[in-house]
This record gives structure tokens, C-alpha cells and sequence, in this order.
């Protein structure tokens, strides 16, 4: 901050001028203090200013003496000679006028004995909240790039990828597969005399997911570091980050990013003196979720439709411009600096036997802590729901979690202890995926949620292959009717049919796993199917038409004296009543949207 | 601006410490950080960050490092600030409004004393990176 | 006019078809949509065919073709804003505004469209009006969102 004034004063005398403590003769004392400091011959050496209102009101006049902080309150113009002489002509702060804080009854908690913080291990995420993501410097004093030193001076490109395959660590964008292989794959593929690239994949698409946009807001420098000792290991030249245009902000702290590391030198050329060049270059998405897909990525990137094609070749072999590419989530990028920093052993110390190290999950849902978590592989989903998250708000009953976004799948309730590694979360029928975990209570259809991801799915798919193309569509019409009262008895046997032909025949992964959620809900959920098939209801309530509202009259009457918020709210005038009296729903006028219900502060409205 | 070595890369890393790390001598006697991620801004975290430059305007205090970071992580609680000062554990506060930010810089910053009613907690995260 | 904010996009990138993408954004970003003369010029000054580019503008769902409100609204429908009632909101927004997702008012006022996550989900469900975000919000909350940008 700039010095406030030119003139170099000793000693800043703040008084407070807010109407409370003008009303209790700040101005008082402010003459009286000028008055004295003249007297002894100070006015050289301290200086007098009001301030705006301190905000302790109850204490005031206020004084506050800087630099040093002292905080003097409750002062009377009798204070002042004695004030002057001790502490600012002698030194001697006057203890007897200063405020003295009363004595704390319960202690302020320790942040990592909260149970929000207290499980979470902080590796992708170590910079979080403790640096400005916008000055490389401070990235710098947190270890920032020495990782990269280390990379690019001590250590052969073989053994960085020997490092990071010891590590053990995968994928985290959701597929899972090893990363130090993946590198030695790309490190060994001919380039015919072409580049290798390296490409940083960000379109973060799975709804409910932000762990991603998280990572390159609070830490761009992690992955930008991540990306070089990459590119150093396979020896790439040119590296590409590729990142939602929804994501304004992470975007502009990206190009912030990429402009400072290439103002010191690590970027471009020569970097860090060690005859190592590459540079990156950010292109943003146009909102297509098929662009998560690294095929589709990478024909986004060359400018074309963002259209999967079937693989082999792997990227490995034939990615960007057909030459040898090498595609990570932001996530595994930002983990590899603290890899090559604290060696493989270290890491590959945290976990379980196949998945190493941790993952950053965004918590969301019906969940009283919603936000992201970073925790070591092997952590129950109970640690996870009860202990980090808080719980289910409300006093509700948790139903099931949502993992693996749109290609992921929901685990019931009852396997709430299970430790979360990617092959745990396979076997239940879900994913690891990017780390969306989406927590639902009872209040949660879980048709709904099936229909919700197919919609989406369907929505999203880039209709290149027919399986996807027509088979989520038949999945989405099929799912609507039921939640719309019309399901037959053999919906639920078609549904199966197409997922499995959807599951074996689609092109890419995005349509290889779209009817996961379809399929998981089915298999611990199928009561609430066939309920709205057979009952035509929907015991969560949440497909509306299958709801009736009533109002309970006696309730309206006698506890909310006809309050009349209902009809006033009604959109669609079906209800009739006025203040005071018992209110009706007009059934056939009725949307059923529900609001009544919503506002309706007596239970009075009812829904079956 | 010239080119790093690894060197200057280390003597980057001391200046960068003694400016945020509040150590004795240091520039700093305090350091308030307001977590601006996307969530943090959609919950209101320019305001506060407005609100604090504003207080900070007004004490004309020259020895307060006014500063912004990512997501802190706990959304539900947005928008979230720490403030430390030199000697002392940092404190995260949540759920900030105008109003509260005025006085936990008052009170806290300027006074010393932590506002324990819209504290959180005390101390950082682990961190074993 | 619509010439001359072209030919200034296009300079500041690479004059090839990996640069159409980025091209289209800031054209999108400048009218608020993708008007017809741009997208010819587009074609021929980065040298694609139109129907290349037209491919593009109609894939992508961050493009439109026509243009949209003064205030456009955004219902998030990410997973956290949906089991939290997102489609009840949107459905609100369709009663209130007129219109329905995906269309834009008469009057050019408003415009309403859905959109995949936007990352607030602290807030779901989450509505975004031009730059504002409103967390929290309930159907009952929204004639007082829109009432703010009424004229």
C-alpha cells in the first residue's frame, strides 16, 4: 500500500469521527490532543486524523495509535496531558486507558480440528486460499517451480517418467489410467521429425463438478509447472490448455499466469539456463461436453467439430495434427510438481494398493458443507458425507450419492462405508470420474435422476454415432413417460436392453457410459420405478405431475388465519379463498407447480 | 524482465516470504486475504473486497497488506476472509456481509481483537505438499 | 461497420481454421450473437467455406444465430441446482418472462436459456441475469429477480 502521507510522521494519532463517538466529544478530545502535542513540541512528529466509525461504538471515544496498534478507548479530556507525556513524548504506552478484550468463554476453534478441514490432504489443492493467484512470486515462496528446477537440472526425462509411474498416479480426469505409463508411451512414439504435444484438458463438463476451474483460479502456476516437467519428460515443445469459455474468471488468471512465467523465463526458450524451450498456448471451449472426450478435445482444438473418433490410435500415438500427444486433466497436472518434489515414495504412501494419493471431490447436493475436498484415496463415503460434508441438511434421511458426473452412477445409502478408490466405485456401478459427488436425500426421485443425466446426455451428444444419437433419446422418452404417470410394466426390461446395446456400440466414452446412471438407479432403486409405473406416484414428490395439492382447510383456517400467500402466489388462479378464510385448490385448474406448497409457512398445503 | 536462474528463483522465493509471511521486520503487521473464486465473487466477495479497501482507505495505514486468493473451499459459507496478524494465527471468517467486514477490520485488523462470532477458525489447513 | 470489427478480430490470431473458434467467440462476444454478414466475412477472410463455419456456429452451444435479450437469463441446470429444484425455476422464468427456454422476448428485453453447470453449486439453485448470479433462489424468489431489470 502507498504511504498515506508524504510528510513522515513518528506516530498516526487516530481518532474516530463516527456520529457515535462525536456524539461522546471525539472532536473534545481531538482539539485537546493538538493542543497538548503542541505544548510539548510533538506537531513535527505525530499527526492527528479522524477516521471513519471504528465499529466499537460502545467503547468510544476511540483512539488508535499507529504503527503500533495501541488501541485506546472510553477517553476523557482529562486523559490527554498524561497520554501525551507517557506515550508519545516518553514511549510508555498508558496501560489504564487501553482496551482490554474480555476474557473468552469458549476459544476459537482450530481450523484443522474442524471436521470440514480435518480429513483433507492437501496436495492438488496445497495452494489454496494462502497465495494470489495473480503474482507468480507468491507461488514462488510456496516451492513454486522448484520442482521444475529440480526437472530440468538433476534429473534425465527417463527418470522423471520413472517417478511418476512409481508414484502411482492416475489419471484424475475420470478414466483412471496411469500416468507415468501414459507418458512413457508418448515419450516413445515415432514423431516421423514432428512435435510431441502436450495438452492440458480443462473443459470440466460434468454438471456439479468444479474442481477443475477451482485448481486454475486459486493455483495456475500448479498446472502450468506440472505441464513443463511434462513436457520435459516427453519432450514436447508446444503445449495447449484447453479450458471451458464458461469460466471466465480461471480463464483471465490462466493468461495472467502464462504472462508472468514467461516473463521470468519459464516459458519460451532456454528455460532456467537449461536449453529446454516450450510454451503454451490457451484455447477456450464453446460449450460442447463431448469436448471432455480427448479425441473430440484435440478436433476442437485443430478448429473442427468437436466430434470423438474411435480409438486406437491413442493420442499417444496420433493426437493433435496426427503427431504424438500427451492429454492430462488439470487435476493430475497439478500434482506432479509435489510428485517430483516429494519423490514417489512419498506419495505413492497415501491411498490404497491401486489408487495412489488423494482426490479433489466437489461435494454438492443436499449437503450442509458444500464445497471441494481434497482426501486421501481409501476414505469412507461415510468420512466424506457425516464428517467433512456435515451431514444431510434438514434432519433428512441420505438416500444415495451421484459419482462420475453423467457417466457415473449412484450408490445407495447402504454402502456408505465404502472406501473410495477407483476400482471400488467401478464395482458398485459408478466411476471415479472428474469428481463430482452429488449428494441426494429422500427427497431425491431417483427417476428423476436417471431421466435428468439422460436428458442431458441426449442433449449433449454429438449424434455421430446412432447408438448414442437415437438410443439416449428412445432412454429419455421412455424415462418421461414414466415420471409422467404413463409407464408401462416392460418399460423397465426396454430400458435394460438399450443401455446394454447403448453400452457396447456407442463410439466414445461418453456414450459408452451414458446410460450408467439409468443402470445404477435400476439396480438399487427399482422400487421407486415400479411405483411409478404401477401406483402412478412418485414418493419423493418431485415429479409434479403425478402430485395432487390440497389444502388442509382447518390447518389454513386455524393456524394461518387464511393468510392468503398461496392464492396471491398462484400463477395459474386455481386457487380460491381470501384473507381469513379457508383456502381450496381448484384441481382443474392446477399446474401443479407447486409453489403453494412452497410458500404455504403452516403446512396447511398438502401434497399426495 | 530478464530471464530466471535457478538462483534468482531462490531469491525470489526470501523476498516473496518476507513480504507475506509477516515475520518480524517484515513489511507487513497484517494481511488480510478475501477468497475470490468464481463461487466466492457469486456470493458477494467483491463487495467485501470493496468494503475492505475502503477501511483500509480511511485508517491510512500503510503497514496492512490487503490481498485476494482463490476458493478457500468450503462454498457453503462464501464469502470467506483471513486475516493475519504478524505473531498470531490467522483467522478465516465466514458469511460476511458489508456490515461485518467493517467491524472485523475495526475490531481485528485495526483493534487486535478477533470477532469470534464470525469466526470460523483458527490456523491454516494442513498441508503436507 | 460489421467489416471492419471482422477484419480487427481476426488479427489478433493466427489466420488459419485452428483459429475459427476463438474468432466466432469474440464475434459472439461482440453483437451477442453471430449476425449473418459477420459470418460471411468470417468465411472469407479466414478462407473456410461458410458451411464449415456454419457447422461450427450451430454445434457449439456457446453460439446463437439470433440475437438475445438485454437481459438474458441463465437457469443452471447442473446436477447440485437440479435435485435442489432447478426445473421448477425454469418453469417459473417461462411463466413470468413468456417465454420459453431457448426464445427471446418481443421487445428484446430478455431471453432465456438453460446452461450446463456453472460451477456455483454452494448456491444452487443458481440463476445468472447478465453478469449477476442470484444463489439460493426458489420459484416464489423469481417475479422479484425479474422485477429488478423490468424497464
Amino acid at each position: 500500500m502507498e504511504k498515506a502521507n508524504e510528510k513522515a510522521y513518528r506516530l498516526h494519532l487516530m481518532v474516530c469521527a463516527g456520529t457515535a463517538c462525536v456524539s461522546n466529544n471525539s472532536f473534545g478530545i481531538k482539539d485537546a490532543l493538538e493542543k497538548e502535542i503542541n505544548k510539548q513540541g510533538l506537531e513535527d512528529e505525530v499527526l492527528v486524523v479522524t477516521t471513519g466509525c471504528n465499529g466499537f461504538c460502545e467503547r468510544g471515544p476511540l483512539l488508535v495509535v499507529q504503527p503500533g496498534n495501541v488501541f485506546y478507548q472510553q477517553l476523557e479530556e482529562k486523559d490527554i496531558p498524561h497520554l501525551v507525556e507517557e506515550h508519545f513524548l516518553k514511549g510508555r504506552p498508558v496501560k489504564k486507558l487501553m482496551y482490554k478484550p474480555p476474557k473468552e468463554k469458549s476459544p476459537i476453534p482450530i481450523l484443522s480440528d474442524i471436521n470440514f478441514f480435518k480429513k483433507q490432504v492437501l496436495i492438488a489443492l496445497r495452494n489454496r486460499g494462502l497465495i494470489d493467484p495473480e503474482k507468480i512470486d507468491e507461488y514462488i515462496a510456496r516451492d513454486g517451480y522448484s520442482a521444475l528446477a529440480k526437472a530440468l537440472t538433476e534429473m534425465e526425462p527417463k527418470q522423471i517418467i520413472n517417478e511418476v509411474k512409481d508414484s502411482g498416479l492416475r489419471g484424475r480426469g475420470g478414466g483412471g489410467f496411469p500416468t507415468g505409463l501414459k507418458w512413457e508411451f508418448v515419450s516413445k512414439s515415432s514423431t516421423n521429425g514432428q512435435e510431441r504435444y502436450i495438452v492440458c484438458n480443462g473443459d470440466e463438463g460434468d454438471p456439479g463438478a468444479f474442481m477443475d476451474r477451482s485448481i486454475l483460479e486459486a493455483d495456475p502456476h500448479a498446472v502450468i509447472e506440472g505441464m513443463i516437467i511434462g513436457a520435459k519428460a516427453i519432450g514436447a515443445s508446444k503445449g495447449f490448455v484447453y479450458v471451458r469459455n464458461e469460466y471466465p474468471l480461471a480463464v483471465s488468471r490462466l493468461i495472467k499466469a502464462l504472462e508472468q512465467a514467461r516473463g521470468y523465463g519459464l516459458l519460451g526458450k532456454d528455460i532456467l539456463g537449461s536449453g529446454f524451450d516450450f510454451d503454451i498456448k490457451i484455447v477456450r471451449g464453446a460449450g460442447a461436453f463431448v469436448c471432455g472426450e480427448e479425441t473430440a478435445l484435440m478436433a476442437s482444438i485443430e478448429g473442427r467439430l468437436g466430434e470423438p473418433r474411435p480409438r486406437p490410435p491413442y493420442p499417444a500415438e496420433k493426437g493433435l495434427w496426427d503427431n504424438p500427444t500427451c492429454i492430462n486433466n488439470v487435476e493430475t497436472w497439478a500434482n506432479v510438481p509435489v510428485i517430483i518434489n516429494r519423490s514417489a515414495d512419498w506419495y505413492s504412501n497415501i491411498g490404497t494398493k491401486t489408487s495412489k494419493g488423494t482426490k479433489v471431490f466437489s461435494l454438492v447436493g443436499k449437503i450442509n458443507n458444500t464445497g471441494l475436498v481434497e482426501v486421501p484415496m481409501g476414505i469412507t463415503l461415510r468420512e466424506i458425507i457425516e464428517d467433512i460434508g456435515g451431514g444431510i441438511p434438514d434432519g433428512k434421511k441420505f438416500k444415495a450419492v451421484q459419482t462420475g458426473g453423467p457417466s457415473g452412477g449412484c450408490i445407495p445409502a447402504k454402502n456408505i462405508d465404502l472406501p473410495i478408490d477407483y476400482e471400488s466405485l467401478t464395482e458398485v456401478g459408478s466411476m471415479m470420474g472428474s469428481g463430482g459427488m452429488v449428494v441426494m436425500d429422500e427427497d431425491t426421485c431417483m427417476v428423476d435422476v436417471a431421466k435428468y443425466f439422460i436428458s442431458f446426455t441426449q442433449n449433449e451428444s454429438c449424434g455421430k454415432c446412432t447408438p448414442c444419437r437415437e438410443g439416449t433419446k428412445a432412454m429419455y422418452e421412455i424415462l418421461d413417460r414414466i415420471t409422467k404417470g404413463e409407464g408401462k410394466e416392460e418399460d423397465i426390461d426396454l430400458l435394460e436392453d438399450l443401455a446394454k446395446s447403448i453400452k457396447d456400440s456407442a463410439l466414445c466414452g461418453l456414450g459408452n457410459t451414458a446410460p450408467n446412471p439409468v443402470l445404477t438407479t435400476l439396480k438399487y432403486f427399482k422400487d421407486e420405478y415400479e411405483i411409478h409405473i404401477k401406483e402412478k406416484k412418485c414418493p419423493a414428490h418431485v415429479c409434479r405431475e403425478l402430485n395432487t395439492y390440497t389444502i388442509d382447510e382447518k390447518t389454513c383456517l386455524d393456524v394461518g388465519h387464511g393468510c392468503d400467500l398461496c392464492r396471491k402466489n398462484c400463477s395459474a388462479n386455481a386457487i380460491s379463498g381470501e384473507t381469513k378464510t379457508a383456502h381450496q385448490v381448484i384441481q382443474e385448474k392446477c399446474i401443479k407447480c407447486g409453489v403453494c406448497y412452497d410458500v404455504c409457512r403452516f403446512d396447511a398445503v398438502k401434497v399426495k | 524482465m530478464a530471464k530466471l536462474t535457478i538462483d534468482d528463483l531462490k531469491k525470489i522465493k526470501e523476498k516473496a516470504k518476507r513480504r507475506t509471511e509477516l515475520r518480524e521486520g517484515g513489511d507487513y503487521r497484517a494481511k488480510v486475504t478475501v477468497h475470490m473464486g468464481t463461487c466466492g465473487i457469486a456470493a458477494g466477495a467483491r463487495k467485501i473486497m470493496n468494503a475492505f479497501m475502503d477501511e483500509l482507505e480511511q485508517s491510512k495505514s500503510s503497514d496492512i497488506l490487503l490481498t485476494n486468493s482463490g476458493c478457500a473451499g468450503l462454498c457453503s459459507r462464501e464469502p470467506m476472509a483471513t486475516v493475519e496478524l504478524s505473531g498470531q494465527a490467522p483467522i478465516k471468517y465466514i458469511d460476511l456481509t458489508e456490515q461485518k467486514t467493517k467491524e472485523i477490520f475495526q475490531k481485528h485488523v485495526i483493534g487486535g481483537n478477533v470477532v469470534k462470532k464470525y469466526a470460523l477458525g483458527k490456523g491454516s489447513e494442513k498441508t503436507d505438499a | 461497420m460489421t467489416q471492419e470489427i471482422i477484419t480487427e478480430i481476426i488479427g489478433k490470431y493466427e489466420p488459419d481454421q485452428s483459429s475459427l473458434i476463438a474468432v466466432l467467440q469474440d464475434v459472439q462476444e461482440h453483437f451477442g450473437y453471430l449476425p449473418k454478414d459477420a459470418l460471411t466475412d468470417v468465411s472469407k477472410e479466414l478462407d473456410v467455406p461458410l458451411s464449415r463455419v456454419l457447422s461450427l456456429a450451430t454445434f457449439y452451444s456457446a453460439f446463437s444465430l439470433q440475437p438475445k435479450g438485454k437481459h438474458p437469463v441463465h437457469v443452471c441446470m447442473g446436477t447440485a441446482c437440479h435435485v435442489r429444484g432447478a426445473q421448477p425455476v425454469l418453469e417459473a422464468f417461462e411463466r413470468e418472462l413468456g417465454i420459453k427456454d431457448g426464445e427471446t422476448s418481443e421487445d428484446l428485453e430478455f431471453s432465456l436459456d438453460t446452461v450446463r453447470c456453472v460451477g456455483c453449486c454452494g448456491l444452487a439453485p443458481v440463476v445468472m441475469v447478465g453478469e449477476d448470479v442470484h444463489g439460493k433462489i426458489s420459484q416464489s424468489k423469481v417475479s422479484r429477480v425479474t422485477k429488478k431489470y423490468k424497464k
